[in-house]
């Protein structure tokens, strides 16, 4: 029988339902939403609106980084600095809005000292060749120590003539009274899955991730846009650091610390791949959703905190033993 | 018309004369062998052909004009296309993806403009329908075979109107089978009127596809002959130097 030209190329290599059953985010999802009904039927408090707005709220700022970050890790590289840019950027928001200026101007000036900063780190990795954990390494310590430096090591929470809207920015619901930080990471969430899917430049970085050499050979521009991927990973830490700091109403130079690995566990917990070409921007946030269910339940449920720990780190490795297990199968 | 002519190649790097002195030209619809030992020029030969290196002495003609190259997109825009020894595939794409990688087709109008996935499914499907080969173009590299993963690289050079293909080794990793797929592959392209230089070490695929056989020695040309004209012997003792010229 003739296979016709239709025929080849609507041909799928797997139908909707196995695709779904192989693919961790979905079962990320799965995991997420049995631990919400358990919570909801075993506790009182967690099915309030109250902490559900907490919880959602929370996750945000993660989430938000943690799509950057999903770009930095298609490429095949990581960015440790994200927590540090989040505490910089914050601080140039808080400093610069401290002394009298706009919150447009505030704004700006976090806006542009993270994408200089992002600039810095993309081009040590791509033009002069540096491991990205390196530079991002390095990065995590100085751009903390800026923000000391820029602050003195004080606490700000008084921010000049726009100190109000700035908190309703953050700590506001302009919309069906859900918290603005979820509006903003729908938003952006939708505009990375829409980058990735659609456009070009998503096509490339994915190229990158899976064969970079190959990229380079076929004519993909594999410098600048590597640049532009650290780029958009420290924008995203600045937009978060803004958006937190419009919520707690307050700056210190330790917001932010750790954050790097909630962060790139959120995004490998939604399927995102440390050696690269595999990330979606849904996964970031599911995962990152995973994390904080983990976080709120077992406060709800009366379980010492210091176990908090040992259930992220099991939700990481779970995660990724499901891609192990369907890897050594497809292996065989 | 030839549609390429070296006259009189030369490349040295430094003190180390890589190519020296070499003359040939390419006919449309013809497949060429270009063989020779590990050092003996080849691969310099074809990074001018491809663009990679300028000369530093003669000339190249396409079409009889002169043809001047800088970088490798220059070659590309003239119609010499390459197909990499590793392919330069990316495991994590699809066919259609692999194929239009760095020319995607887009719709719309910037900054609106998307990734036109219908036509470039369509068109690689096409390609590989041309090329008799059975590659699904929404089907993962990652899952296929050496010889599909081949028509994947061949797919490329077919986007647009190329008059040469360079294959740098493209037997050299795949099985007995797969070997058959792809020197049918070059067979397709000839067919089409393309010029094939097919780069390798393997003497059967040579004297299985090719119509003329080219030996590199020590950065020169030492035979240049119809293949009927030749015997794999002949070839072996060309490029070891035990025949000294033929």
């Amino acid at each position: 029988m003739a296979v016709t030209l239709d025929q080849t190329i609507e041909h799928k290599q797997h139908t909707f339902l196995s695709r779904l059953l192989g693919n961790q985010t979905f079962w990320v999802v799965i995991a997420v939403v049995l631990a919400c009904v358990f919570l909801s039927l075993s506790t009182d408090s967690f099915a309030t609106a109250k902490n559900l707005y907490n919880i959602t709220r929370n996750v945000t700022f993660v989430a938000i980084v943690a799509l950057g970050m999903t770009f930095v890790i298609i490429t095949g590289g990581i960015d440790l600095s994200v927590g540090s840019v989040l505490c910089l950027s914050s601080m140039v928001l808080a400093v610069t809005m401290h002394a009298g200026y706009s919150i447009e101007l505030g704004i700006l000036a976090a806006v542009a000292t993270s994408l200089v900063i992002g600039a810095f780190n993309g081009i040590l990795i791509a033009y002069l060749g540096f491991p990205s954990f390196v530079v991002t390494l390095g990065m995590l310590s100085i751009a903390r120590s800026l923000a000391m430096v820029a602050s003195n090591n004080t606490v700000v929470f008084q921010f000049g003539p726009d100190h109000d809207k700035l908190l309703a920015l953050g700590g506001g619901a302009w919309l069906f009274g859900i918290a603005n930080p979820v509006l903003y990471m729908i938003v952006l969430a939708l505009l990375t899955g829409f980058v990735m899917r659609w456009t070009r430049f998503g096509r490339h970085i994915f190229a990158i991730g899976g064969n970079e050499q190959a990229a380079m050979l076929t004519g993909v521009p594999v410098k600048p846009i590597k640049v532009a991927v650290y780029m958009i990973c420290a924008l995203s830490a600045a937009i978060a650091g803004i958006i937190q700091t419009g919520w707690l109403g307050a700056v210190t130079t330790n917001i932010g610390t750790g954050m790097e690995l909630q962060v790139i566990a959120a995004a490998v917990i939604g399927g995102a791949n440390l050696a690269g070409g595999v990330g979606t921007a849904f996964g970031a946030l599911v995962g990152a959703a995973l994390i904080e269910v983990i976080r709120n339940s077992l406060g709800l449920l009366g379980i010492n905190a210091f176990w908090q720990g040992t259930f992220i780190g099991g939700a990481i490795v779970l995660a990724v033993l499901f891609d192990r297990l369907r890897n050594i199968r497809q292996s065989d | 018309m030839a549609v390429l002519e070296l006259i009189n190649v030369s490349k040295h790097f430094g003190a180390i004369q890589a190519v020296n002195d070499v003359s040939f030209s390419l006919e449309p619809g013809e497949v060429v062998g270009l063989m020779g030992d590990n050092g003996a020029g080849k691969s310099t030969l074809v990074k001018m052909i491809a663009g990679n290196f300028r000369p530093s002495h003669g000339a190249l003609r396409m079409d009889g004009g002169e043809l001047v190259m800088h970088k490798p997109v220059d070659a590309r825009r003239s119609g010499i296309e390459i197909v990499h020894q590793d392919l330069a595939i990316c495991d994590n794409l699809t066919a259609a993806a692999n194929v239009f990688l760095g020319r995607e087709m887009r719709r719309g109008v910037w900054p609106f403009s998307v990734l036109d996935y219908a036509s470039m499914y369509r068109r690689a499907g096409e390609i590989f329908i041309e090329l008799k080969s059975e590659t699904r173009p929404r089907d993962l590299v990652r899952k296929m075979s050496g010889g599909q993963r081949q028509a994947v690289a061949i797919a490329r050079t077919m986007l647009s109107k190329a008059k040469i293909v360079l294959m740098d080794e493209p037997t050299a990793a795949i099985s007995v089978r797969q070997v058959a797929e792809v020197l049918n592959l070059i067979r397709q392209l000839r067919d089409s009127g393309i010029a094939v230089v097919l780069i390798s070490h393997r003497m059967p695929d040579v004297f299985d596809v090719a119509d003329r056989v080219i030996v590199m020695r020590r950065g020169r040309k030492v035979a240049d002959k119809v293949i009927a004209a030749s015997s794999p012997e002949e070839v072996t003792g060309l490029i070891t130097g035990a025949v000294e010229a033929a």
